[in-house]
Formats: structure tokens, sequence, C-alpha cells
């Protein structure tokens, strides 16, 4: 065999056993790779027990429509995925994109089954259009977006 | 095609004339796409000005990737039929990949802060981001370890190829887990997400960082070729202790 042919083959079996093993890291990893879980996976979490409560968590999800309590300074809603929900109570500033229907993320710990969050940051999505557009859009019934 | 630019000589000879031009483009359409981003293109419906920040993120994070699979397609080349101007090519792409790397993360993070509500985060995209540019930092630094800069050339090539796991990690990260990080806006099954108005300056600075990248690369080959030159006559007149 050619030289070459076999620094082409040794490279090919080092680059399947690379992206093998790096495959096999991330799914183990995975958990702790994953930035927030969602209330339905931390619903299941807490009923098998899966979760250390004294931990600080993040949860994911839609801020629910007509769940946004104020009362001073303090703040609940809840947030949602479509399947399960979990009721967040929040005592400091919202980042300017919170409103109903918007995807955020808090970080803090399970109380009683309810999350209470330390930081609340906003996630936006990925369609962007001018204002015009989305306006259109909501008043032709073609909106397919989650935000109202 | 390639086997005959291959040959330093012929490639300087070849690029000289389009040389000006390259660089004549990337100002043009760099200037334009400001021009449109900046002026003349509409608030979003969510981020309003803020999301004049994507038209010089995405390049930069594009670019970023763009070039390190360039230096690891070509580090295949170097390493399996040994060609030296295939190291060339990669050694000159490196510095301006680490720049884009760099850039990526001040703009998303200055993106961030007002979206967000935070500068940084440890999500998969943000993480596997700052590892690309860690790689270009090793990459540089390897590559140029060496009092010959040639001995440097091939752990470098390996490293550029282990490397290149992470960019299918960098693209796939914001499907595979949930992240901070807004998912594909361009590159996606159903076609682009974002609205025509705002494609079309993103487009326009994608084709200028084509062109900007093609032209300071050629500048760094022709450096690096000269460089090489100076060196070999150095070592020929036994100046250099190796």
């Amino acid at each position: 065999m050619k030289p070459k042919s076999q620094r082409l083959i040794i490279l090919f079996f080092f680059l399947t056993l690379l992206g093998l093993s790096t495959f096999l890291v991330l799914k183990s990893l995975e958990d702790n790779i994953v930035y927030f879980y969602s209330p339905t996976d931390i619903n299941k979490k807490i009923l098998s027990n899966e979760i250390d409560l004294s931990k600080r968590i993040r949860i994911g999800g839609l801020v629910k429509e007509n769940s946004i309590l104020k009362e001073g300074k303090k703040i609940s809603f809840k947030i949602h995925d479509g399947i399960d929900e979990i009721l967040v109570i929040y005592n400091g500033i919202l980042p300017d994109l919170f409103r109903e229907e918007q995807g955020i993320v808090a970080l803090g710990k399970i109380e009683n089954k309810k999350f209470s969050a330390i930081e609340i940051l906003a996630k936006h999505d990925e369609n962007y259009m001018p204002k015009e557009v989305s306006d259109m859009l909501k008043k032709n019934g073609k909106w397919k977006g989650k935000l109202k | 095609m390639i086997n005959y630019l291959a040959n330093p000589n012929r490639f300087l000879n070849f690029i000289k004339p389009i040389e000006f031009s390259i660089g004549v483009f990337s100002f043009l359409f760099i200037f334009i796409g400001l021009y449109l981003s900046l002026f003349n293109s509409p608030e979003d419906y969510q981020q309003g000005d803020t999301v004049r920040i994507m038209y010089i993120h995405v390049p930069f994070a594009w670019f970023a990737s763009f070039l390190y699979l360039s230096i690891s397609i070509a580090s295949i080349f170097f390493l399996i039929w040994r060609h030296p101007f295939a190291d060339i090519i990669a050694r000159s792409a490196a510095p301006l990949g680490l720049i884009f790397s760099i850039l990526t993360i001040l703009t998303g993070s200055l993106w961030g802060k007002p979206m967000w509500g935070t500068w940084w985060v440890w999500d998969a995209r943000l993480t596997s981001m700052l590892i690309l540019c860690i790689f270009y930092f090793a990459y540089i630094g390897i590559s140029n370890a060496f009092p010959r800069k040639i001995d440097g050339s091939k752990p470098a090539a390996i490293l550029a190829i282990v490397g290149m796991v992470n960019l299918p990690i960098i693209k796939f990260s914001v499907d595979w887990w949930n992240t901070l990080h807004q998912p594909a806006s361009i590159i996606r099954f159903d076609g682009p997400s974002i609205n025509q108005e705002m494609l079309l300056p993103l487009v326009i600075m994608l084709l200028g960082f084509l062109f900007m990248s093609i032209f300071i690369i050629l500048i760094n080959i022709k450096t690096n070729l000269i460089y090489k030159k100076y060196q070999s006559e150095i070592l020929k007149l036994g100046w250099l202790d190796v």
C-alpha cells in the first residue's frame, strides 16, 4: 500500500473514533449540557425523586396567559410548555421581553412545588420580521408564533 | 486546477490581477450592507432596534466556523498529501478566524445583555463557540511554537482536525439541547424564518465578509510565502541554530 493511502485510512479511523467518543461523551453529559428543564421534565423528575431539591436549577417555558400577578416588587406567574406547567415566584427586575407567551428561563430552587426564582432571562425565538408584518399576520389569522 | 495553483509562484501570478478587485468588492458589499442594516431595514417586532446587531453577529459567527472548516480541510490535505502549500493556507486563515470568533462572542454578549438580560450564560451554543475560540488559540500557538516554523505544522494540523468535531456541535447545539440561544433562522428545513427585508442586508453582509476573508487571507498567504523563503535562506547561511 502506498504511504498516502495508508495515511488516509489512519485518518479515517481516527476521525470515526473521535466522532464516536465525542458522541458518547455528549450523550452521557446530556443532563449537564441542557441549559434548562421544561415544566414537564421537572415535574417528572420531582415525582421520581431524580432531583436534588437543595440545588439551584434552571427551568424554561412560556409565560402562561392571565397568570401574571404583581404585588409591589413581588411577582408570580406560571410557565408552561404546552403539556405541563409550574408556578414561579420572583422578586426582582424582569427583562424587557417579559410578557405573556414569551419564552423565559428562570434560575432558582423548588420549594413546596413552587419555583422560587432568583434570576429571570428572556428567550427570543428564531423569527425576525418588521412590526407591520407581524400585525398583518395576526390580523389575517396566519400568525404561527406563540406570542400574542 | 488545484494542482496547477498549488505551486506558490503560479498562485501568486494568478491572484495578482484579481486581488485588488476582491478588496474593492469586500469594501463595497460591507459598506452597502452596513448602510442597509443600520439605516434602511425595519425594526424587529420583538427586539426593536437591537436586531441590528444580528447583521454583524451572524457574519462573524458564520465565518469563524467556516474558516475553521477551511483550516481543517487544508490540514487534511497537508497531512495526507504532505503538500506544504496547504499548510501555508491553513496558517494564513487562522488569525482571521480567531478574531472572528472573539468578535462573535463580544457582539453576542452586547446583544445578550439587552435581550436576554445577561452578558453570558453557559449554554451549549455559547460554550461550543468559546471552545472554537480556544481551538484557534491552540492552533496558532502550536503552529508557531518551534524555532523552525515548519516543525509546528504537523502537530497543529492534527489539532485542527481534532477540533473539527466541534463544528457540527456548534451548528446543531441549539437543536440537540435546550439553550438560551435561539434556534437557526437561515439554514433550516422550512426555509429562512427571517423577513425578506431583513434577509437582504444580512446576505449582502455575508458576501462582503466572504470577499473580506479571501482578501485578508491572500495577503497573509503572500506574507507567509515570503517569510518561508527568508527562513530557508537563513537556514542555508547557517544563521539559525536548530
